[in-house]
């Protein structure tokens, strides 16, 4: 069977040179180059593609588009394996890979298909009355089952191979889609001198145009389209994007377009793209999105060969393609009559069934003059065929026409139905608009803007040509106008097209009688027309809880296809008018967009810039393992031989506290602070004093925010009267900088201060120990480093071969240590400088890990007690807060809470066996066997194993802390069932007194 | 993604700003009593409006100027954007 479904007429559309091969279920056919999966498989006679969500029933083609819902497919093996993409929208390119999904064994033999035999038992809201009993089986026994039921296709879990790319635009007007409305409009601006994008879903520019037999200034439709087309790419100020969908309309006029860049070619470059997102900012949007037909709804209208009427149409205009040689058509409008007139030239004779008296359209007088069979006042009521449609139950409908008066049974091959036209509203919703009911075309469109958007043509609800062009000219020159100025106008082409009759308002037919075959309103998602009765009837009334219960319209296709048909019959049980019961909501994407495609290259590493300092080169050369601070690279440690890490951290903490070592700080942050008002702004920045700071001399400062909590700490160095040095932790240098404009800016714009980053201009590097003044006397041999004169908290210049260093006598180690700031493009030379002079001294470079052990012995504070939550009391710090002055949030600070004498409070703990480690959050309570709930009288913020003593110790915060001293509690870690008891001591375990750093 | 117009750069995309929150708040005066209500009011309660709302943006990938702006809180439309020093 090799493409014995092709038209005899053929046209331009299929380059039948180009012979394609491709892979179905494990069988091989061909197509042509200009097919889709979906018109080769047709082509080739396939019809049965997939198995449905719900009932595993099974599905073929509906549609020829976006609106597919039934045609999904697995495409692709291996990594690059897709689920669920609608085979209408893939084009056919050699050795493609395609599966039936949602069916096992086989799509021919699906056991699940025993759900459509119970389906009975499997009504609307299921799933809500069935797993409600007992509770112990929905985690052991529902769950698992219906996640393993859930879903269509496979997703692939290895990564993706291929690249994305996203693009940013800007545009006077952006046209989405080109059909006569699209490019009228896209024609009208450009030649008005608008930047110009006309954005095109399909491969092909023209839309409906392409298959209506229309003309324009007495042309064919499909000739005048491409001879815009050829102008449009003449000009200079317009971009023109086929395979490309604008899927989403945000604020302000984003938009964000999905372009499918070498999905279609055979062995695309490696330096294009896969798939590429826009996001396009549009002084104006003209949607022009066109219209999707309105499916029928009849007993069993959802089997293989059951298509929507233009999409027939298309096939065999577009692909050469015919989806069947005994065609049925059923329409309660005049559209479809194209289609069987197309039927009937490719000599296949067509029935037509059409619901309404009579109708005397250009069109069905065609029909009718080419001897095609029209049966009026009548319908189809049921199908029968399993994997395909092979007979249909037709009957004579009664004069209310809700009701059959006979019924006869005739073979057919296919049945080409239609409702007419749903304008495509989704992009002017998503933009704001609220719609309105239009009850000509009964039909949504939209009508009052909150976006500069403008529908223009069928997506207005304008379904004539004449109208749309006239329509599309107008918006492209007025639109282009108010922003060129330029007063261009084109001049609208005369066109010609076939009148025709307004429509039947039906669109569900009676049940035939006795039977109750289901008549689907919601392909994708098996939602019938008894399901939403049974939601009527239990009680919903809202479409939105209508739309919930059943799942209509809630499918990957959003409903393209079924939510007016569904509203109608809301709206028919309801005894209401539709736009009474309203719509619900549209959302983007219109269409699925791959996850790749919305990630772009932000992938991997490239997810966020990686901070690396100036000295990574030697870390990276001496065996650093690093840990990520915010952006920024640090390392952790610096393994030796065998060494594990605690071994590694315990050696780098030990010869710190014994010889000296040297620590990267680079990532602190610094900011350099300048102008007259400059220490006011800290002493209102900070707890304590700042304005009689000498010169040349470093202060502690904790800042605080209005809360009253703790927000950042760090040294600030005067370095001359008006000019200040002020480093933050890692973690909130960023915050810290936006804090201090926020308030010079916006609170004190008064004071006389510049403020401005300086942390990547600046390497730092702490060196600390016992032997850190030796080694820095080596270093510097003119600078006196005698506690006289250069005492802890002291800053002096420096050189190191003409290179200009600056010396500050700070520590966080809470030994004797300096810390050596240069210029970054020094940053490597000092540190190998000091590593190189340091090693008679013993020095060792040691990492975060060590930091923290250093810290923490000595009970000062860090990120996890600055954690947002604290005030200074909290943490050991209100001997930091000035009770003389008045800074950002001290009022808070008179709270009541705040001034709880039982107030929490920092501890240091230390395990009564002094061997188990203490877990950092573990929670602190009297009895770890009291019953739940076990009061917690506080947690454990950071641990370490201390190498002054050898055992494990911690800092916590502690309610009472202060007079908890010496008291026995547990600290306990439900989640990893671990309980220490733990003896509570001074946060200040090593040097208490703090005398190491004052040497 | 809103597009706002920084008084000292133009139009840029809204990911290069920081929102700064109620541009009517103002901080009590340093140093001065202050009661315990109107301490609340301002570190915690804000009005929630629904419709025009005078705020504060930070151009912090930018020119790193705070800056007020007037923005429907439903719509997203905005009306104005100003330098802290003038009126909204």
């Amino acid at each position: 069977m090799t493409q014995s479904y092709r038209t005899k007429n053929t046209n331009s559309f299929l380059n039948k040179s180009k012979v394609i091969n491709f892979k179905f279920n494990a069988e091989n056919y061909q197509g042509y180059e200009g097919d889709t999966l979906a018109s080769a498989l047709i082509a080739n006679g396939i019809h049965l593609v997939g198995r449905s969500f719900k009932y595993h029933r099974p599905r073929g083609f509906l549609g020829v588009g976006v609106e597919e819902p039934n045609a999904m497919v697995q495409l692709h093996e291996g990594d690059r394996s897709e689920p669920n993409i609608m085979a209408t929208e893939v084009e056919l390119v050699e050795g493609l890979i395609a599966n039936s999904q949602n069916c096992w064994p086989s799509v021919k033999f699906d056991i699940g298909e025993v759900n459509n035999l119970l389906n009975r038992f499997f009504p609307a809201g299921f799933y809500y009355k069935t797993f409600m009993w007992p509770k112990s089986f929905w985690m052991k026994i529902y769950e698992p089952i219906i996640r393993r039921a859930a879903g269509m296709g496979v997703a692939s879990l290895t990564p993706d191979p291929d690249r994305y790319e996203h693009n940013y635009e800007h545009c006077d007007v952006l046209v989405v889609g080109s059909g006569p409305s699209g490019l009228a409009s896209a024609l009208a601006a450009a030649n008005n001198g608008a930047k110009v994008i006309l954005a095109e879903d399909k491969a092909r520019f023209g839309g409906s145009l392409l298959t209506d037999e229309v003309t324009i200034n007495n042309k064919p439709g499909k000739e005048w389209a491409e001879e815009t087309i050829r102008h449009l790419e003449s000009l200079p100020n317009v971009i023109l994007k086929s395979r490309s969908q604008v899927f989403g309309y945000y604020d302000h006029n984003m938009t964000v377009m999905f372009e499918r860049v070498s999905d279609h070619i055979e062995n695309p470059s490696e330096y294009i793209p896969r798939q590429r997102l826009h996001y396009i900012r549009a002084g104006e949007v003209v949607v022009s999105t066109g219209s999707i037909e309105r499916p029928l709804s009849f007993g069993n209208n959802d089997r293989p060969g059951i298509f929507l009427a233009s999409a027939a149409n298309e096939y065999m205009k577009i692909y050469e393609t015919l989806v069947g040689k005994n065609p049925i058509i059923f329409t309660n409008n005049d559209t479809a009559y194209l289609s069987a007139i197309e039927f009937k030239k490719n000599n296949i004779s067509p029935l037509v069934l059409d619901i309404r008296n009579s109708s005397s359209g250009d069109l069905v007088k065609e029909a009718q003059s080419l001897g095609i069979e029209i049966r009026f006042s009548s319908g189809v009521a049921n199908t029968k065929g399993h994997l395909k449609v092979k007979s249909a139950t037709i009957g004579k409908l009664n004069s209310s026409k809700d009701a059959f008066i006979d019924l006869e049974e005739v073979d057919c091959d296919c049945i080409c139905m239609s409702g007419g036209w749903t304008p495509t509203v989704h992009l002017s919703s998503q933009a704001g608009n609220k719609l309105k009911f239009d009850k000509n075309i009964d039909a949504f469109i939209p009508d009052k803007k909150r976006q500069k958007e403008t529908a223009v043509g069928s997506a207005n609800g304008s379904f004539t040509l004449k109208k749309s062009l006239a329509e599309g000219f107008q918006a492209g020159f007025d639109l282009s106008n108010s922003i060129t100025l330029k007063n261009n106008k084109s001049e609208v082409p005369v066109s010609k097209e076939s009148e025709t009759e307004t429509h039947e308002k039906i669109w569900c037919m009676p049940l035939p009688n006795g039977k109750k075959p289901k008549r689907f309103i919601d392909f994708q998602n098996d939602v019938a027309v008894s399901d939403v009765e049974l939601a009527v009837r239990e009680g919903f009334r809202s479409i939105e809880h209508v739309k919930r219960y059943t799942t209509l319209g809630m499918a990957g296709d959003q409903g393209k296809t079924s939510n007016l048909n569904g509203l109608q019959h809301v709206s028919n049980i309801q005894k209401k008018i539709v736009p009474e019961v309203g719509h619900t909501t549209f959302r983007p994407p219109y269409t699925p967009v791959t996850i790749g495609t919305i990630v772009g290259r932000e992938v991997g590493n490239h997810f966020q810039p990686t901070r690396k300092t100036p000295t990574h080169k030697w870390h990276e050369k001496n065996n650093a393992v690093y840990t990520n601070a915010g952006l920024w690279l640090r390392p952790r440690y610096y393994p030796r031989g065998n060494e594990n890490m605690s071994e590694a951290v315990n050696r780098e903490s030990l010869n710190v506290r014994k010889n000296v070592g040297i620590c990267d700080v680079t990532s602190l942050g610094k900011i350099d602070i300048k102008g007259p008002d400059s220490a006011e702004l800290l002493n209102r920045v900070y707890t304590n004093a700042w304005l009689k700071l000498p010169v040349g001399k470093a202060r502690y400062g904790v800042m605080l925010r209005e809360d009253g909590m703790v927000f950042d700490d760090g040294t600030t160095t005067r370095l001359s009267e008006n000019h200040f040095h002020m480093t933050t932790t890692t973690a909130q240098a960023a915050n810290v900088l936006s804090h201090l404009e926020h308030y010079l800016q916006v609170v004190w714009p008064e004071l006389n201060v510049n403020v401005v980053s300086s942390t990547e201009q600046f390497s730092g590097a702490a060196v600390a120990g016992p032997k850190s003044r030796d080694l820095m006397k080596k270093l510097f041999p003119n600078i006196d480093f005698s506690t006289e004169n250069f005492p802890f908290m002291g800053v002096k210049d420096a050189e190191i071969d003409g290179i200009k260093v600056k010396i500050y006598r700070i520590s966080f180690s809470g030994e004797l240590a300096y810390e050596v700031n240069v210029d970054s493009n020094y940053g490597l030379f000092i540190w190998s400088e000091i590593i190189k002079m340091g090693e008679e001294f013993g020095i060792q470079p040691y990492g975060t890990e060590a930091l923290a052990t250093l810290r923490i012995e000595m009970g000062h504070v860090s990120g996890p007690e600055l954690d947002g939550r604290a005030i200074p009391y909290d943490i050991g710090l209100h001997g930091m807060v000035s009770q003389k002055k008045d800074f950002i949030g001290k009022r808070s600070l008179e709270k009541l809470a705040f001034n709880d004498p039982e107030r929490q409070t920092l501890v240091g703990l230390v395990p009564i066996d002094k061997k188990t480690k203490i877990p950092e959050g573990s929670h602190l309570v009297k009895d770890d066997k009291a019953k739940l709930p076990n009061p917690k009288l506080g947690h454990v913020s950071s641990s370490c194993w201390s190498v002054e003593y050898n055992n494990p110790f911690s800092i916590a915060v502690l309610k009472d802390g202060k007079n908890k001293i010496g008291q026995k509690l547990f600290a306990v870690a439900p989640l990893k069932n671990i309980s220490v008891p733990v003896e509570v001591v001074s946060s200040h375990y090593v040097d208490p007194k703090g005398e190491r750093v004052r040497v | 993604m809103l597009e706002i117009k920084c008084p000292f750069c133009g139009k840029r995309s809204q990911n290069e700003f920081a929102y700064g929150g109620d541009a009517t708040v103002k901080r009590p005066t340093l140093g001065q009593e202050v009661s315990t209500k109107d301490w609340d009011d301002f570190v915690y309660f804000r009005d929630n409006p629904r419709g025009k709302h005078s705020e504060l943006w930070h151009h912090v990938s930018g020119c790193r100027q705070w800056f007020k702006v007037s923005r429907d809180t439903a719509t997203h439309e905005i009306f104005k954007t100003v330098r802290l020093e003038e009126e909204l």
